[in-house]
């Protein structure tokens, strides 16, 4: 019993909680009496997260190879934990570098924000490699935990702090029933372990289902959608969306939407895969759900951030049809999905937070008017961004859609894919209401004029994955594949 | 002898988590009846797996209890501090003045 574990594969986790300790010493001991030092210090552990995030990256491709487990079964890493890993670790990376100038200008630059966003990232990566409910609930709680603070963390501000507290307590009553579901699982199969459980059912094992595991898998499924934001448990969203700094937000919209996108797949593959005919319908309601709430309840939004939260709860519901596919195409497509949505988002975001006039931001869509005449270059990537999430080709968003699409109608589920399509068409709407503003409309009173040099690169950078994507779409798409095939191969 | 066994406890636990549910959704007064509530909801779950680990003669339930409540420690610490925020911002804690934006 008490021979040391195999640490390698859980490496990048372990090295990213040494950093963290390492950086928050660092920060501590820097002078910070005044607001010069306390920005340089903040600027300083930025730079230092940056670096841990891509080494981080790095440490996760070395474990490419094939399925390892270790700490008695607990922890997973396989080609499926590496690829959602590197694009959480990327959102979180990207996320860091757009927020440096807001938080500067808003005087929230203390150095406990990037540290802060650090340490969800650890948790959601301990979340992607759970193999036991313990395990996925310590990474879930990690992860809350920190996302909670991160969104008040504009402490002054009670917008900010208000997000701070509803996310708070709708996110602990979504932990809450994610806890209860695990703990009927647990009483009723006498097991928290994923391959275990995963034998259990193999084979649609009709005899070992009670009522009791039912309602486990209901009541975990309830605490995911939660966390991926789906309806009908989408409530949170918005507000949290509109409230939280805009940094924050795009911050939120990525990185943990995918990570908790991952860990839904890995529960309902992995250890409920053999009951796909249980859970199925529930999915396939939610993903319904989710798309229509999008597209609707998006159209008469005048706040840019609240459109975002709608347009995400709709991505989300694309996302989950992959899912309810249930095979290794839907999957797949899920995954090609999520990496386009992390480049489309952040890339918008990155737009978002260039909307300041005055030295104050803001948040209407009716303030992007005349985009098109004041700031050509931003307005070309706002317009490219719009068009890939509203799925035009050649841009990106168009093939994300495509590849879901493509499982569902191979898995036989026709209904949802005519609901996909007709929800997407009502949702290019109000994405191309936004590039009608940006062109169309005469300018009344133009934003500040020099984008920063951070955001500039961000939205270039992602502009042109986005736009590329056609071209050279082979690194992704592989990645995916075999990702998706691990789930299937063992 | 009336007998109390695992049944009971289920029971207990499924109403003890019913009215922590409740407790967030009907709660029209104070934030820290809502923490209360959520409180309430993982004690429920802890009763839970105490009850299974027993009946199943399986240590692996007690573990888990141990990290919930390690866990419900400290996000009650931090829902406290979010709460003390908040009310430095708006000098309120009451449910119904939550709402400075729509939802």
């Amino acid at each position: 019993m008490s021979e040391v574990p195999n640490v390698v594969p859980a490496l990048p986790e372990l090295f990213l909680a040494s950093a963290i300790m390492a950086m928050l010493m660092l920060g501590v001991f820097q002078p910070r009496d005044t607001a010069e030092k306390e920005i340089k210090a903040s600027r300083l552990i930025s730079f230092l997260s940056i670096i841990t995030l891509i080494l981080a990256v790095l440490l996760v491709s070395t474990l490419s190879g094939g399925r390892l487990v270790t700490f008695q079964n607990m922890f997973v890493s396989d080609p499926f934990a590496v690829y959602s890993k590197i694009l959480v670790l990327i959102g979180s990376a990207l996320a860091i570098v757009i927020s440096q100038g807001f938080i500067e200008r808003h005087a929230m630059a203390r150095f406990e924000y990037s540290i802060l966003i650090v340490f969800a990232t650890l948790g959601m990566m301990m979340m992607i490699s759970a193999n036991d409910l313990i395990a996925l609930y310590l990474g879930l709680e990690m992860q809350s935990l920190s996302l909670y603070v991160i969104a008040a963390f504009q402490r002054d501000d009670t917008r900010s702090t208000e997000a701070g507290l509803k996310y708070f307590v709708l996110g602990a009553l979504a932990s809450g029933m994610l806890l209860y579901g695990a703990s009927l699982i647990y009483g009723f199969t006498g097991t928290t372990n994923f391959d275990q459980l995963a034998q259990l059912f193999h084979g649609g094992g009709d005899s070992e289902i009670n009522i009791g595991i039912i309602f486990g898998i209901v009541f975990i499924l309830a605490g995911l959608a939660f966390k991926v934001s789906a309806v009908p448990f989408h409530m949170w969203t918005p507000d949290v969306y509109e409230g939280a700094p805009t940094p924050v937000t795009a911050f939120f919209s990525v990185a943990p939407k995918i990570a908790a996108m991952a860990l839904f797949i890995r529960v309902m593959i992995g250890p409920f895969g053999g009951l796909v005919g249980e859970w199925q319908q529930i999915v396939v309601f939610v993903s319904m759900a989710s798309m229509a709430l999008g597209a609707f309840a998006a159209i008469n939004q005048r706040n840019i951030k609240r459109l975002m939260a709608y347009s995400s709860i709709g991505h989300v519901g694309y996302a989950l049809i992959g899912l309810a596919a249930g095979d290794e195409t839907g999957i797949r497509g899920t995954l090609i999905y999520l990496a386009i949505y992390l480049a489309m988002n952040i890339g918008t975001f990155a737009c978002i937070l260039c909307m300041r006039r005055g030295d104050r931001m803001v948040e209407g869509i009716d303030d992007l008017a005349g985009l098109g005449k004041t700031h050509p270059m931003l307005a070309l990537g706002i317009v490219v961004f719009m068009f890939s999430m509203a799925g035009i080709p050649p841009l990106a968003g168009f093939f994300g859609k495509f590849y879901i699409f493509i499982a569902a109608i191979e898995a036989g589920l026709y209904a949802l894919a005519v609901v996909g399509v007709l929800t997407s068409v009502v949702a290019a709407f109000y994405y191309l209401r936004i590039v009608q503003m940006v062109y169309f409309e005469e300018p009344v009173d133009p934003l500040d004029k020099p984008v920063s040099r951070d955001l500039g690169l961000v939205i270039t950078g992602t502009g042109l994955v986005i736009v590329l994507f056609f071209v050279y779409p082979t690194p992704i798409l592989n990645g995916a594949a075999a990702a998706a095939a691990s789930l299937f191969g063992g | 002898m009336f007998e109390i066994g695992l049944s009971h406890y289920l029971s207990v636990a499924a109403i003890l988590f019913t009215l922590g549910i409740l407790g967030i959704f009907i709660n029209r007064k104070n934030v820290i009846v809502i923490l209360m509530s959520v409180e309430l909801m993982l004690l429920a779950v802890n009763i839970n797996l105490v009850a299974f680990s027993s009946h199943l003669n399986d240590m692996v339930g007690q573990v888990f209890a141990m990290f919930v409540l390690t866990v419900a420690a400290a996000e009650a610490a931090i829902g406290l501090a979010i709460l003390m925020v908040y009310f430095r911002n708006r000098g309120s804690i009451a449910v119904e003045d939550i709402n400075m934006m729509k939802g």
